[in-house]
């Protein structure tokens, strides 16, 4: 069919009355990639998103959507997107099927295809016992499955979700984050958020956007083996001094050590291994076979937040 | 066709799910029904040899309804949207701008057609009573009603227009009531200008929308009449449209 790529963004610009807001922005993704796209409020995640689902053009570059041209053959690009904007707009005088059954038959399906489909996605997204129920008076979480739901019902090929989570609880973002990860399997997604846990959890790319451009591009741990390559170990070890720092001296795994006293007759340690090593369980190991107390053993990781703070500098993070 | 079709329901629905929609419907029955009894009993006391349809759009309830109503059914079409974030997913579902222009004007319309017709009951009392006498001249029914129509696409176009305006209905009603309320206005004006000559008097009088809801009333059907309301209507859903397209170029 085609080269098995999703979205193709070329040199996209986007310029509105006082401001750029995408500087020749370039990415691509493939089918079946669940893409995170992260930046911070007004880095040009909601332009990209509309600019891909055919609210509005581009000042200029290209987009293409499984092949098609978002500005020349819009109709077949809406056909493959369920998108959900941000804050997920509802109609409140409506019920929860009803909704379903307007926007299915809105995207082109048959009243038979419709019913179906309604089902299914009311099904897969758990909204059958609030099927009758006014849109208006569900919690945010049902609301937000709603707009899934929504994006999914004309099963599209490419689903954009703009803040799929934001303002749920951490209960409502679990059920919204599962859903998410399960449409992997037949679906390519492109989600934008600047929660980034988020991104950690449910993406197997991430872009990290600023200023309209792409600053990083990545799977998640390769942005964490990029941030962290030697991975810290921090463990806490209660032995006798001289033995630790003659055995942690000896050891070849290791590129470099830190052996501080702590807390009554712990002692903190951090090692440095060499690159592509996990000492972990031979720390655990060593301990037991000692004899030697261990309470405390971890990698440090840097957190996304860390790459994100990393990459799109700290100075202007001083600015908010 | 099928989105518009879909889209049409929805605003019809739209009306009837929303507490206006009965505001609306229960205001104009009562007001048609007020104009109904003063004409009735007007006639108890004198009879008229007018048509009872001319003798109703003497009495102004017919353009208290028309200036009132037409705001309120208008102002949700797109600043309710715009409001509810939801015109960005009207937007991207596969539906063109023209589609939903003309949906949203045509369910308005339907809306506008429904709340006339208690009118039809008032005119089946009469025949009931009154007997076949001149006043149910099936011809002078359909001019009247043709009459309506007309009025109702130029005032649900321009209230659609006034919508896609802004993001608040109030603010919608608002200018669609002062548009509507001027032209309503400038009937008057051609009567005061007398003294006026030529061509702004003559063009005053194209424009006399209250002369020409009596001539549909009374069984005439003026080209010019038909003309003026149906261009004017286009023009505002062309101007409705470029609004809409206008997300594209700002």
């Amino acid at each position: 069919m085609h080269n098995g790529l999703m979205i193709e963004v070329a040199d996209l610009v986007k310029d509105y009355a006082s401001y750029r807001a995408l500087h020749n922005l370039t990415f691509t993704v493939r089918r079946g990639e669940i893409v995170g796209l992260l930046g911070r409020n007004g880095a040009g995640k909601s332009s990209t998103m509309r600019i891909l689902s055919c609210f509005m053009p581009a000042t200029s570059g290209q987009a293409r959507v499984a092949g098609y041209d978002v500005f020349s053959q819009a109709d077949e690009v809406r056909r493959r997107i369920g998108y959900m904007p941000e804050n997920n707009p509802l109609y409140h005088d409506m019920r929860v099927r009803e909704y379903l059954k307007y926007r299915a038959r809105l995207k082109g399906l048959s009243r038979r295809q419709s019913r179906g489909r309604v089902d299914a996605v009311m099904e897969q997204c758990s909204l059958t016992e609030v099927s009758r129920k006014l849109i208006g008076h569900l919690s945010k979480g049902y609301k937000q499955r709603v707009g899934l739901a929504d994006a999914l019902v004309h099963d599209p090929e490419l689903i954009i979700l703009d803040e799929p989570t934001i303002g749920l609880d951490p209960n409502q973002i679990r059920i919204v984050r599962s859903l998410i990860k399960s449409l992997a399997e037949q679906h390519t997604v492109l989600l934008s958020t600047h929660i980034l846990p988020e991104v950690e959890m449910t993406c197997t790319r991430v872009l990290i956007m600023e200023q309209g451009q792409i600053l990083a591009d990545d799977t998640p741990e390769n942005l964490q083996n990029h941030m962290n390559p030697e991975g810290q170990v921090r463990a806490e070890i209660a032995g006798p001094y001289e033995q630790l720092s003659q055995w942690l001296a000896d050891w070849p795994s290791i590129a470099g050590y830190e052996l501080v006293p702590g807390e009554g007759e712990y002692f903190l340690v951090s090692l440095t291994p060499k690159p592509g090593m996990d000492i972990r369980a031979e720390v655990f190991g060593y301990c037991q076979a000692n004899g030697w107390m261990l309470r405390e053993l971890s990698r440090a990781r840097f957190s996304l937040e860390d790459i994100f703070v990393q990459v799109t500098g700290p100075k202007r993070e001083e600015e908010y | 066709m099928q989105g518009f079709l879909t889209l049409v329901r929805r605003e019809i629905g739209g009306y009837f799910n929303s507490f206006t929609g009965y505001v609306v419907l229960a205001v104009v029955l009562l007001l048609i029904g007020l104009s109904f009894a003063e004409i009735v009993s007007a006639l108890n006391g004198q009879p008229s040899s007018l048509p009872v349809t001319q003798l109703y759009y003497q009495t102004y309830y017919f353009w208290l309804i028309l200036l009132l109503a037409s705001p309120v059914i208008t102002m949700r079409s797109f600043a309710l949207e715009k409001d509810l974030g939801t015109f960005e997913t009207l937007m991207t579902a596969p539906v063109s701008d023209r589609q939903v222009v003309g949906a949203k004007f045509i369910g308005a319309l339907i809306f506008y057609v429904i709340i006339f017709q208690p009118l039809l009951i008032c005119v089946l009392v009469l025949r009931y009573f009154g007997g076949a006498q001149g006043a149910f001249d099936y011809g002078l029914l359909a001019s009247t009603g043709l009459g309506i129509l007309l009025l109702g696409c130029l005032y649900m176009s321009m209230g659609v227009f006034a919508s896609s305006l802004t993001r608040s209905q109030v603010t919608a009603a608002m200018i669609s009531f002062a548009f509507g309320l001027s032209l309503f206005v400038l009937s008057f004006a051609s009567a005061t200008q007398t003294g006026e000559t030529g061509t702004i008097r003559e063009m005053l009088g194209v424009i006399n929308l209250r002369d020409h809801m009596e001539a549909f009333a009374a069984g005439i059907i003026d080209t010019r009449a038909v003309i003026l309301q149906l261009s004017l209507t286009a023009m505002f859903l062309f101007l409705t449209l470029r609004v809409v397209e206008s997300r594209r170029w700002k």
